[in-house]
């Protein structure tokens, strides 16, 4: 495979339907692990970090995931351009790609599997399933992570578990997160309690990219905080028994909002759908705004005959760099906002 | 207030954090929230960013004067970890054992991983984990008077400690 073979296809785990996909877009396990006495990336010198690149990527490029029509990349041979699409598809983080030198970054061929190395970690492996599916995650990943370990001597204490650069990863090495999906809950005003709560019970409220960002089109993405005296699955566990309560909060706000408050929803819901079916120009933030409202008619049976993998696509697609990707050149903002509600229209054509 | 990263400048960024139903404050002036990226929309500071305050809270045992050296694989000294709230390589853990350890209790409110642990690390903490595993299932199943039950975990819990 190669880089420009990705915006051909949708991201592995949004292609698929998964569990509770209604609500819950995707579930994530990430692993932070470094090697024995080796010079973590942030404190290492140039030469370590191209010594510590060169035993991972011979350890990383023998997986079978990334040998069989996987990428590797080198993210200092790349374009600024290309770098965006990956963070757009969730391969990487915004601070990998920030500092080029001696970073990398393998990816299997339907996406699910990710591996940065040098990020903070020497190896940050990323598994993504469709829908809500931790436990999935969690058994490939960790089969991942043990291929890996016959290979590599990697930072482990008996007392702290594995070492990591931060020490709030220290222990399991281990965040898991769900992208949940909560138009209702926003809408019914309802949703800075449940935050509160999650808060609350030791987990952490995100928006779309991770860390730092806002929670655009009705996104949060919730995640385990403690990785310490824990095991993989009891952290799993907890973070499943709350999203189901969460799951539960969402559903009912729905049938709320249709049974007292249809019309308004309808309307919210058409307006947005006849924007985006007509528009000329128009910018991410609002797309992703009504791509939201869309995905919600369709959950509750308000649109019918349209897909929610043509609106998952969407939500990628029409990303910025994914627009020039598919344009085949750099564009300016308007030139952008024109293409994008060109791209939205020839999917939505009913 | 003095500014809690430099130390020097007067701080006028006022952050709360909340970890583990823990709050802790941040006091920061204006140079140094910039450039941990606070000011300005759209930055990005989570809560690593502000592990490097977190690390004055969580100071080492009270009473325990000396002094830490630097790390001998990576030269990273403790002060140089207050500033990047990174370690350097994975003997800092060995390093700043004394300071760690009341840090990673105020960030994960444990001290004692559970959980997976590579194979090669040898079987014995392997087993230990196990055991201590099924001695909390024993005690979750007698409470709940499950006698069966209990009964099979106390067989694997024997057959476990004859391997030790």
């Amino acid at each position: 495979m190669e880089l420009n073979d990705l915006i051909k296809q949708p991201s592995g785990w949004l292609k698929q339907v998964g569990p509770n996909s209604e609500i819950v877009f995707s579930s994530r396990v990430r692993l932070a692990r470094n090697l024995e006495n080796v010079v973590f990336p942030d404190w290492a010198d140039k030469k370590q970090m191209e010594c510590a690149l060169a035993m991972l990527k011979a350890s990383v490029t023998q997986l079978n995931a990334i040998k069989n029509g996987g990428l590797f990349l080198d993210i200092q041979k790349m374009t600024n351009m290309d770098k965006q699409l990956l963070v757009e598809r969730h391969l990487v983080s915004k601070e990998h790609i920030a500092q080029a030198d001696n970073r990398a970054v393998a990816v299997s061929s339907d996406e699910t599997l990710s591996i940065m190395l040098n990020e903070e970690d020497h190896l940050r492996i990323q598994m993504i399933e469709p829908g809500f599916d931790l436990d999935a995650c969690w058994e490939k990943i960790s089969r991942i992570d043990s291929e890996m370990e016959k290979k590599l001597s990697f930072a482990f204490s008996p007392k702290w578990g594995y070492l990591t650069a931060c020490p709030t990863n220290t222990g399991t090495g281990m965040r898991a997160s769900v992208m949940l999906h909560l138009p209702a809950l926003v809408m019914t005003k309802q949703i800075n309690k449940v935050i509160q709560a999650i808060i609350k019970l030791g987990l952490t409220v995100r928006g779309l990219f991770g860390e730092g960002t806002e929670a655009a089109g009705n996104f949060f993405q919730v995640s385990n905080q403690v990785s310490l005296g824990r095991s993989e699955e009891e952290i799993i566990d907890n973070i499943k028994r709350i999203i189901r309560q969460i799951l539960d909060y969402e559903q009912n706000a729905r049938k709320v909002l249709i049974s007292q408050n249809r019309i308004s929803l309808e309307n919210q819901v058409w307006r947005a759908y006849g924007i985006l079916k007509n528009a000329r120009i128009i910018s991410s933030s609002e797309t992703i705004e009504l791509l939201s409202n869309v995905c919600l008619g369709i959950e509750v049976g308000i649109i019918k005959g349209l897909t929610r993998e043509i609106i998952n696509e969407l939500f990628i697609l029409t990303q910025p760099a994914h627009l020039q990707k598919i344009e085949g050149k750099s564009l300016s903002a308007r030139q952008r906002d024109i293409k994008r509600a060109q791209l939205i229209r020839s999917k939505i054509k009913k | 207030m003095l500014c809690h990263i430099c130390g020097k400048r007067q701080a006028t960024v006022h952050l709360t954090e909340i970890v583990n139903d823990q709050m802790t404050e941040l006091h920061l002036c204006e140079q140094c929230a910039k450039e941990k990226g606070i000011a300005g929309l759209g930055a990005s500071f989570g809560l690593q960013d502000l592990l490097a305050g977190l690390v004055d809270f969580a100071s080492p045992i009270q009473g325990s004067k000396k002094k830490i050296g630097a790390c001998a694989n990576c030269k990273m000294t403790y002060a140089d970890f207050r500033k990047i709230g990174r370690l350097g390589c994975s003997e800092c853990y060995s390093a700043f054992e004394e300071s760690l350890e009341p840090l990673l209790k105020k960030i994960h409110g444990a001290v004692r991983h559970i959980g997976k642990a590579p194979l090669h690390s040898g079987g014995q903490f392997k087993l230990k984990n196990e055991l201590q595993a099924l001695q909390l299932k024993l005690q979750k199943v007698v409470q709940a008077e499950a006698f069966e039950e209990a009964a099979k975990i106390r067989d694997k819990i024997k057959a476990l400690e004859k391997k030790k």
